[in-house]
């Protein structure tokens, strides 16, 4: 049985796509509300707004179970909507609505998997209608609702229109909903296209009211099918100042799209005090407006917030026509032309048969294409580059969900949300970003009584910061927990047989690594978040496989920081070409610390015979790259070639490599599939890129040849 | 299922039964025609560590980097210097494209089902581990490689085979 309809199933991904964007929406919405506690209109509306487009869509595919739970969301705060002021505590509503968010989630995630059954969502609903019956009840005496079924299709904001208007009795002293009436009433006369009559009091000693009336003439004009007023000759008749203070400004006006439009013109214009509409269109409704003028002001303010929202419905529609979503294959497809195009590029312009050829305009051609091509890549680049506040806001969920089973308060602050990296980059952060998270809140932060006996606030902090440095982004997760305890560390590792040398020897730095060895954990205990000594081991491998590092920082009782090393791409690095034998081989730029050629003295022998090299007084081992990769050369001695000092991290070696070729912008492309058996990788190589001439240069991946020789 | 099983016979029913011949040592081996993407002149090789002998490396074939693999090797034969008649033919196994290295090729030909006899089973070294069946043309006799066992594991093969005696 398939969980959707069939004949869909072209629109699958884009209704996947939606919806979980629509779902992280929601989330954030129901975190922020959850943190201020309280639920503002908007949100009111736009959770609203979201259930409604996943019943509709999940409907329209076939999948029953979410258009139901999310129908019934629905429900729910159409009701919390229609009783703001009843349904003061949300609390209950927040873990209804996470669940539901869940459900769906969940339910999305396994849709295209046939071996899970489709989830019952009868319980959920169950609580769901509870939660309805509850504040249903709470509001019972107030009035009877209308059906919320019918009204589901209906924009929202025009929905609170209706509402109020069918009620004028209640709305005594919310100036909001006196707005509302006000929205309400000019559509009924639209069709009518009759005149509406409105008196304007400027504000007292405001000076020449003449030239203000002029201004909001002017202002109201592009709005009106018709427009007159009294007194008429503002413009140049100082006196009319005099009549317009005594009985008002009189404007007469046909709109085109509805007296609001017109009213919020009339209150967003400076110094006006008040005005009244002396007569409504064909109606004749007269409704004085803000006799008050505190009443004045809250109208316009929650005429403003109504607009905001208009407005941000109107930004968020004209934005969504400048994102298209596009297909990351398609992408990667284009990334790697765009490789192609740069290689061949440099195919043509560094054509062995140009050799020695004076070519004046080929060379000011081949730099203008160099130059194209340059910014053709930049942008292609750019294309894949998403920020990553889409993984640090889900970090915030987390953290909810843990504070809470853990009975820990956390505050979590991100920082720095909006550094973007590459596509397939962020793709791989979600999991060991989340692994880090829980590791600080479960093993990091202390329980709040031992943070009180220490003297610090109950309320632990976890910050997560992204930023932008030098090709590389750096993420650190830190917490002000308890921080590790080094010699805790080795007595377990001690206890598992890790250790090889004596405790002394190792560096702190050294210590700390360990707790990402796999099957370490200081936890004793297996809680439901952490303590198997999985988590650790299985985020550095994740960052490792985009090419990033992970190194640890720590104070006892002041906190630990994980810091996240990831490159900005990985599809295109700077490289240093190197000759070994007949191979080119690439080092990425990033690594290299110095390159020279040594004198015999600086050549160091140890006990063993081995070679080291000293440079300002340190010593460095010597790893031969034609050895390290079985390739035939002549030059094998460290003083005919040329040395080039590499580093990682931790540790710094010398390269031994017949000659440097240059520097260049490399594409990587990844080894063939079929050689991931082989240790190609643990070797030293990360990749392999094709040069100018067509050749295969492999690609050093430096840390793991230190590693291995 | 079982419609969009049948489409994509029609499609293959043309390359059925076909093989493509080549000679390596002056015997003649054939490997199925639907495996085969194309047969290109020998290539520069890069050399990539601790690969397997008969692996020579990877070449760049029009912006996409696939390994090579010399049959002469895998066969556990001499190796002998690449001439004008060498060969790369490159094949599509499971997805993994790969060139494999023979010293000449020779023609596509029909072999019918009919006249594919099941291979002795009298020796598991050299090449024949990797010949899945034995085509009579006549009075020729050609050797059916298995394209899968051709590239895959060796060790995994040996376990494999060991775990199926055991279950004997």
């Amino acid at each position: 049985m398939d969980k959707f309809d069939m004949s869909l199933e072209s629109m699958l991904e884009t209704f996947i796509f939606e919806s979980n964007t629509l779902l992280e929406q929601l989330d954030a919405i129901l975190l922020k509300s959850e943190k201020s506690n309280d639920m503002e209109q908007e949100d009111i509306n736009e959770i609203f707004r979201i259930m409604h487009t996943i019943k509709g869509s999940a409907a329209m595919m076939g999948i029953e179970n979410v258009s139901t739970v999310a129908h019934r969301i629905e429900d729910l705060f159409f009701i919390i909507r229609e009783n703001k002021s009843a349904t003061a505590d949300y609390s209950s509503i927040y873990d209804i609505v996470f669940q539901g968010s869940d459900f769906i989630k969940s339910e999305i995630e396994s849709i295209q998997d046939e071996t899970t059954k489709a989830a019952d969502p009868e319980e959920l609903i169950g609580r769901i209608q509870e939660e309805i019956d509850f504040i249903k009840g709470g509001t019972a005496q107030k009035k009877a609702k209308p059906a919320a079924k019918q009204k589901a299709n209906k924009p929202v904001v025009k929905e609170e229109t209706e509402a109020a208007g069918q009620e004028p009795t209640v709305v005594e002293d919310s100036a909001a909903e006196q707005t509302a009436v006000a929205e309400e009433l000019p559509e009924k006369e639209d069709n009518g296209k009759a005149e509406t009559v409105v008196r304007v009091f400027f504000e007292d000693g405001c000076k020449m009211e003449n030239i203000r009336a002029f201004m909001l003439i002017n202002n109201m004009k592009d709005y009106c099918e018709k427009l007159t007023y009294e007194p008429q000759d503002i413009e140049t008749d100082q006196n009319t100042a005099k009549q317009i203070v005594e009985s008002g400004f009189i404007i007469s006006f046909v709109p085109f799209n509805g007296n609001d439009e017109i009213y919020k013109i009339i209150e967003t214009s400076l110094y006006i005090k008040s005005y009244e509409v002396l007569s409504d269109g064909a109606a004749v409704v007269e409704e004085t407006k803000a006799a008050a003028a505190a009443q004045q002001e809250t109208a316009e303010k929650q005429a403003a917030a109504i607009e905001n929202v208009n407005t941000a419905v109107q930004q968020s529609k004209s934005v969504k026509q400048n994102l298209i979503s596009v297909n990351l294959n398609k992408l990667d497809e284009l990334m790697d032309l765009v490789g192609e195009l740069v290689i061949t590029e440099s195919m043509v312009i560094a054509n062995p048969d140009l050799k020695g050829m004076q070519l004046e305009n080929f060379t000011k051609a081949s730099r203008q294409l160099r130059k194209l091509t340059d910014e053709l890549q930049d942008i292609v680049m750019s294309i894949r580059m998403v920020p990553v506040s889409g993984v640090f806001n889900k970090m915030n969920r987390i953290v909810r969900d843990m504070s809470k089973k853990l009975n820990k308060e956390v505050e979590l602050e991100l920082i720095g949300e909006d550094t973007e990296v590459d596509k397939t980059i962020i793709d791989s952060l979600g999991d060991p970003l989340m692994h880090l998270i829980r590791n600080a809140m479960d093993h990091g932060l202390e329980v709040t009584e031992d943070r009180i006996k220490k003297g610090k606030s109950p309320v632990g902090k976890v910050i997560l910061s992204a930023e932008n440095t030098a090709g590389e982004v750096v993420i650190r997760v830190s917490d002000d927990g308890a921080g590790i305890n080094p010699s805790k560390i080795l007595k377990k590792a001690r206890a598992n047989g890790l250790l090889t040398k004596n405790d002394a020897d190792y560096t702190e730095k050294e210590i700390y690594n360990m707790i990402m060895l796999p099957g370490f954990s200081t936890n004793t205990e297996v809680t439901e978040f952490s303590g198997r000594g999985v988590g650790m081991d299985v985020a550095r491998k994740n960052i490792e496989k985009v090419g990033g590092s992970i190194s640890i920082e720590s104070k006892l009782d002041k906190g630990t920081t994980f810091i996240i090393k990831i490159p900005l791409t990985l599809a295109i690095v700077d490289g240093m070409e190197v000759s070994v034998g007949g191979s080119i081989l690439t080092i990425p730029i990033t690594s290299i610390r110095e390159s020279f050629k040594i004198q015999p003295k600086q050549i160091v022998k140890d006990v063993n015979g081995t070679e080291m090299i000293m440079i300002r007084g340190e010593c460095y081992p010597v790893i031969r790259i034609f050895e390290a990769f079985g390739i035939d050369t002549k030059i094998t001695n460290v003083l005919d070639g040329i040395i080039i000092l590499v580093e990682t991290e931790d540790k710094a070696v010398c390269l031994l490599a017949d000659q440097l070729i240059g520097e260049q912008q490399v594409v990587v492309k990844p080894l063939p599939n079929y050689l991931n058996r082989f240790n190609v990788k643990e070797r030293g190589v990360a990749g392999c890129t094709i040069l100018g001439d067509g050749s295969i240069s492999l690609i050093l991946d430096i840390k793991n040849l230190i590693a291995n020789n | 299922m079982a419609q969009v099983l049948e489409n994509i016979t029609d499609v293959e029913d043309s390359l059925k039964e076909k093989y493509l011949t080549f000679i390596i040592d002056d015997q003649s081996y054939c490997i199925d025609i639907r495996y085969v993407i194309e047969i290109i002149v020998v290539q520069p090789i890069t050399q990539v560590p601790e690969l397997p002998e008969y692996l020579k490396g990877i070449i760049n074939l029009r912006g996409k980097v696939i390994p090579v693999l010399d049959v002469r090797l895998r066969f556990g034969k001499e190796e002998r210097p690449y001439d004008d008649k060498t060969c790369f033919v490159v094949v599509d196994v499971n997805g993994n494209s790969v060139g494999i290295i023979v010293d000449q090729v020779d023609e596509v030909m029909r072999i019918p089902d009919a006249d594919i006899a099941a291979p002795p089973s009298f020796s598991k070294n050299g090449s024949s581990r990797y010949v899945k069946g034995i085509g009579k043309i006549g009075e020729d006799v050609k050797l059916i490689l298995d394209c899968q066992k051709l590239l895959s594991d060796d060790e995994m093969d040996e376990l494999s085979a060991i775990t199926e005696n055991m279950e004997k």
